[in-house]
């Protein structure tokens, strides 16, 4: 019993985008209800409709505080996906679809919030106390790697070696987000930028530069999912799950912080295997994408994932990439054309989702013209990390 | 200064607590499985090729490779701030295919660092009683 197409994003609400820290005194509960109260009143649902609650990245508000607190009278279904990071933004949606196609729910609320103090930055998210304390991080902090940067930046340098990716192709997905972003009246960073500008940036992690690397930024958002016969009856044009799937490879395993992959699975984002069961549920192919929404939390994890779902071959992104091949309008395969992570705001996918419902409703500051078919990625990082497939 | 000085704890538990016995001792020792031979590191209950939880701890001779690097110039945190730049290797060893060890590169310039390098096993206390397998260029 295939969830294709039975359920539906029916309301996304984001909440203003602050920066790294600003939000921190506001208790995600307010951020939470005042994300959701724009989702409804999108959607044209009701607070009373909302049974269920779906988050990932070891989310805090648990649900037995958090009804009473947003005043949501019944809790039918509660769920988070596992594991840090962004690598569980789709898998959560996916969650919420199968909950409700199997009848445990009727209206989910999938929703995240982000604060980044100065002592709970992601960036700095390996060199913790917290994370210290873990005896598998003995095997990497010891010796330097303290940052989801420097870690990704390994990957990408095998791939640098192993296929002939140059820095400049790193470039040309800074260069073409950034052209998205300045589009987006809502992005933080809106200032054109160049691929000169991108190779003058300081390294952070070699090869990657600081226009490599995501923001950092404070809040989140609420996307609310219901079944696709009640979704007609609303606001908004629904906008259907094809499919998510949610894991990974055992081959990729804890392969970011652990370095242990093999060749091949190395010198990827380790969405192969996420890629060809997405496919497969939903019964199309990368030919059928219309809009790409890659978590791009460093541009050249942008390169692996378009390799790994099948929009070239494995070592080619590269050449993919160049001549603003990434472009909404003119580019081999329009990507990120919300600004992504990278510029517009990095609230843990959450935003990637909401520009693929926006590219399906033709909403979007960058539209693709008949947008039908999205394809959304959470973050590549160790097992679980997940993705969507969506379609007007 | 010792290389990361700021960073040189270690935390074993039931898992891992072998591993860095050996490491005490200075012998370089994995996981290998008794079901299907393959190596396997960090150190885990089963193997991710079979299943099978037998396990034996084989020493290598600690020659190795550079299969991946980078050099860290951003100090994320300020444990590092008096070391970058500074490069950090993913080594892989013929003796022991499969494991890949994260370390540095011991007495070298960060530039040098390349994949291909061959490498040699040295043991490193940066602090009193952690003993870390770090490398130098052969």
């Amino acid at each position: 019993m295939s969830m294709k197409d039975k359920c539906a994003i029916v309301g996304v609400g984001l909440t203003p985008y602050g920066k790294r820290g600003e939000f921190f005194e506001i208790p995600q509960s307010d951020q939470i209800r005042g994300a959701l109260n724009i989702a409804l009143e999108e959607s044209g649902l009701e607070l009373q409709d909302v049974d269920g609650f779906c988050s990932y990245s070891v989310d805090s508000n648990d649900p037995g505080m958090l009804a009473p607190s947003l005043g949501i009278p019944n809790v039918n279904f509660s769920n988070m996906v596992f594991g840090g990071g962004g690598g569980g933004t789709c898998g959560a949606v996916a969650n919420a679809a199968a909950a409700i196609h199997a009848g445990l729910a009727e209206v989910v609320m999938v929703f995240k919030i982000i604060t980044q103090p100065a002592h709970a930055r992601f960036g700095a998210s390996y060199g913790s106390k917290q994370i210290a304390a873990n005896p598998y991080s003995d095997f990497h902090r010891p010796f330097g790697l303290v940052s989801p940067v420097q870690f990704m930046a390994m990957l990408f340098q095998r791939h640098m070696h192993r296929f002939g990716t140059k820095p400049e192709h790193l470039a040309e997905v800074a260069v073409a987000t950034r052209t998205h972003a300045s589009r987006n009246p809502k992005a933080l960073k809106r200032e054109r930028l160049t691929i000169e500008d991108h190779q003058q940036s300081r390294l952070i992690a070699d090869p990657f530069r600081l226009f490599d690397c995501c923001q950092e930024n404070d809040g989140g958002g609420v996307i609310l999912v219901t079944s696709a016969e009640r979704a007609r009856d609303l606001e908004q044009k629904p906008v259907y799950i094809m499919a998510g799937a949610q894991g990974g490879s055992s081959q990729w395993g804890h392969g970011l912080t652990m370095q242990n992959q093999p060749d091949d699975v190395y010198a990827s984002a380790g969405h192969k295997h996420l890629a060809e069961r997405l496919y497969r549920m939903a019964g199309v192919g990368p030919d059928d994408v219309d809009v790409a929404l890659f978590y791009d939390h460093f541009s050249g994890l942008v390169i692996l994932q378009i390799e790994d779902y099948g929009f070239c071959k494995q070592g080619e992104g590269g050449p993919f990439v160049e001549d603003g091949g990434l472009l909404w309008k003119g580019g081999r395969m329009p990507v990120n054309t919300h600004g992504g992570n990278l510029s517009e705001v990095y609230l843990l996918g959450l935003t990637h989702i909401a520009e693929a419902v926006r590219q399906l409703r033709g909403e979007s500051s960058s539209q693709v013209d008949g947008a039908e078919i999205a394809l959304v990625t959470a973050g590549p990082s160790n097992l679980p990390t997940s993705s969507l497939l969506l379609r007007r | 200064m010792a290389l990361l000085e700021g960073l040189a704890s270690i935390h074993p538990d039931i898992h891992t607590r072998e591993y860095w016995e050996y490491c005490g001792k200075k012998e370089l020792r994995f996981q290998k499985c008794g079901g299907c031979g393959a190596f396997r590191f960090p150190p885990l209950t089963g193997c991710r090729e079979c299943g099978s939880t037998d396990v034996s701890w084989v020493a290598v001779a600690g020659r190795g490779r550079v299969f991946s690097y980078t050099v860290v110039h951003h100090p994320a945190i300020p444990e590092v701030r008096e070391h970058v730049p500074y490069p950090v290797v993913v080594v892989e060893f013929d003796d022991a295919p499969g494991v890949r060890l994260i370390s540095n590169v011991l007495d070298i310039s960060y530039d040098e660092v390349e994949i291909g390098m061959e490498l040699d096993l040295v043991w490193d206390e940066p602090s009193p009683g952690v003993v870390l397998p770090r490398f130098k260029k052969v």
